[in-house]
């Protein structure tokens, strides 16, 4: 059977970006820091479309805005961590700058492309040419490295930061350098699955790989074959399927994917328990979501404790 | 859109020839609505660190608008069935502890984009719907009706007078639940009760902002408020002052621009917000004077 050339260019760079886009959401849910692929994601947007806008390239402004946020972000949070308000607050008027960007391309073409707007906000991988497809096989090979390069002092820092940063560990740079990654990576999964949609890419199998694992390095490489896999597989039922959009049906397979083991494991801790927990304890006293904070706080602090 | 040749610079004549226009009533009738209650729920929002919970809220409205458009029924419909029930699905997850935020972040984004995923494929299965899909996400203020606006009034004269009744004790419960605990207060209840208010809220708001840019009503005119004082009735009252401003100077501006109202509203509502932080920094009495006298977190302080 000869493919496609459409379809051998989305496996191409669906592949790469899935992988890159596993191994920095990883360390994302590790860290606590969706909120700020929240964040990013919207930047994509307004970066890809002012770049429309003003007729540059339109991935120069997608990696410049991400990147450039990721970091400012970190700085205005200190610790290379922003707070949850100011996130808010930026990402809110970014969007709005966002459409001004979008208003000013649709306007001043046009005769161009009316679907810019909708294929930036949700993607188009099917679109993508082979140069495109090579280019986004060298960024994410280049974010996976970097990542590999950094796992390691990155993953004691975002466990502890504290002593991490008594022995020595450069904390604040490993920070701005991660959210430099995860900026690329941002920029990266917006071209697979659109700016709206690329923190289900990040999240999803990141979250998935911590639900089955405790052990980090382990959980980092499920993430990323979680990834890959959930890639393949929403780019065949979208190949099958023509009806279902190709970002939709990756991330409809990352979230059943994600559903299937939270539901899978929260039942199979409730079957431990005669009783249910919660009715051994008075009303008043008994503290919510008891099973799901123990495995969590297990899975973040366990191996490195 | 442009309908007028530029401002007259006189306000009078300028609100005059605005007004006389249905639509730009309607516009603003249904902007004050919505502003008051969004910002009055966003002072909460921010004050009990749910701003992801929000978030979420009005991006989980994206597909039940786009499914409403699709069956032939009004957006609002699907925006308020849509909001209401994630905000109950919301309460109805484990409010996780510090060591289950890692996780809970984790499921709050993936079910945000995978909202975000349906409701592309509604709009994708709606075919030739390309300006519609723009106004879900980015706000439409032409087409308000009249029936919407009384639909808007009534939601939001129940909603706030929910708040006023469980006003306090929520205030209370946000400030520090152990202690409300320990006092009888119905934290848990309350909880549910403010992120179903918090849904109708975003469901109103989405209306005139947009899917994507409510976010700017509720979480910037308090942001902006909680940096100015730390009073909580002085808060509110400002909080419902600035978001009342910014939306009728966008409405305005917007209506001699050709650019849409959501970059006005959030470019002045995020002018707001920078400027407060520049007069907590300058004035650093206010500071002091705040994080000792306040018992909650002032949002931005760090």
């Amino acid at each position: 059977m000869i493919w496609p050339s459409f379809l051998v260019n989305a496996l191409l760079a669906g592949t790469a970006i899935a992988a890159a886009a596993g191994l920095v959401g990883y360390f994302m849910v590790l860290r606590t820091q969706v909120f700020t692929g929240d964040a990013l994601s919207h930047v994509a947007f307004t970066g890809a479309l002012a770049a429309l806008a003003l007729g540059i390239d339109e991935r120069f402004g997608l990696f410049a805005a991400t990147i450039g946020v990721g970091v400012a972000l970190g700085a205005l949070g200190g610790r290379g961590r922003a707070d949850d308000v100011v996130i808010g607050n930026v990402f809110a008027w970014v969007l709005g700058l966002g459409v001004f960007f979008l208003t000013m391309y649709t306007t001043n073409n046009s005769a161009g492309d009316g679907n810019a707007g909708v294929n930036v906000l949700f993607g188009s991988i099917f679109g993508l040419n082979r140069s495109e497809a090579v280019t986004a096989v060298v960024v994410a090979a280049l974010i996976a490295a970097g990542m590999v390069t950094i796992a390691r002092p990155l993953l004691f820092a975002s466990i502890d930061n504290a002593v991490a940063a008594a022995r020595g560990i450069p904390v604040r740079m490993l920070g701005y350098v991660f959210l430099v990654l995860v900026g690329a990576a941002a920029a990266e999964a917006s071209q697979a699955v659109g700016a709206l949609l690329l923190l289900g890419l990040l999240a999803a199998p990141a979250g998935t790989a911590q639900r089955l694992t405790t052990r980090p390095y382990s959980a980092l490489l499920i993430s990323a074959g979680l990834a890959v896999g959930e890639m393949w597989a929403g780019l065949a039922l979208s190949y099958t399927v023509p009806a279902l959009p190709p970002s939709f049906a990756i991330l409809a397979v990352a979230t059943g994917g994600y559903a299937l083991v939270l539901l899978s494991g929260g039942s199979r801790r409730r079957s431990r328990w005669p009783v249910p927990p919660s009715q051994l304890l008075p009303a008043g006293s008994r503290p919510a979501g008891h099973g799901v904070r123990t495995t969590a706080a297990r899975s973040t602090h366990g191996p490195g404790s | 859109m442009i309908l007028a040749a530029g401002p007259s610079w006189n306000p009078i004549i300028d609100l005059q020839q605005m007004w006389s226009f249905p639509f730009m009533v309607n516009a603003f009738r249904a902007g004050t609505i919505v502003a008051v209650l969004a910002g009055v729920m966003g002072w909460f929002m921010v004050l009990r660190r749910q701003s992801f919970a929000g978030h979420t809220l009005s991006l989980i409205g994206f597909p039940g608008a786009a499914g409403a458009v699709l069956i032939g029924v009004s957006a609002s419909y699907g925006y308020f069935a849509f909001c209401l029930a994630g905000a109950l699905v919301i309460a109805a997850l484990p409010r996780a502890g510090p060591g289950g935020y890692s996780e809970e972040s984790a499921v709050t984004g993936t079910v945000q984009a995978f909202a975000l995923a349906c409701g592309f494929l509604l709009v994708a299965l709606y075919k030739g719907f390309l300006n519609g899909i723009n106004s879900l996400l980015f706000g439409n203020f032409l087409g308000i009706s009249a029936g919407q606006v009384s639909l808007l009034g009534i939601v939001a004269a129940l909603s706030l007078a929910a708040l006023a009744v469980i006003g306090r004790p929520l205030a209370f419960a946000s400030i520090d639940p152990d202690v409300a605990t320990a006092r009888n207060v119905p934290v848990r209840a309350l909880s549910v009760a403010f992120l179903v208010l918090l849904g109708a809220a975003t469901a109103e708001a989405s209306q005139i902002t947009g899917t994507l840019l409510v976010f700017a009503l509720l979480v910037m005119p308090a942001a902006t408020a909680q940096a100015l004082t730390a009073r909580p009735g002085r808060a509110l009252a400002l909080t419902a002052t600035i978001g009342l401003a910014v939306t009728w100077l966008g409405l305005s501006v917007a209506y001699y621009t050709p650019f849409p109202v959501g970059f006005f509203v959030t470019s002045f509502a995020f002018a707001g917000f920078v400027a407060a932080q520049a007069v907590r920094h300058t004035r650093p009495r206010w500071r002091a004077a705040s994080t000792e006298t306040s018992p909650m977190p002032i949002g931005i302080a760090r």
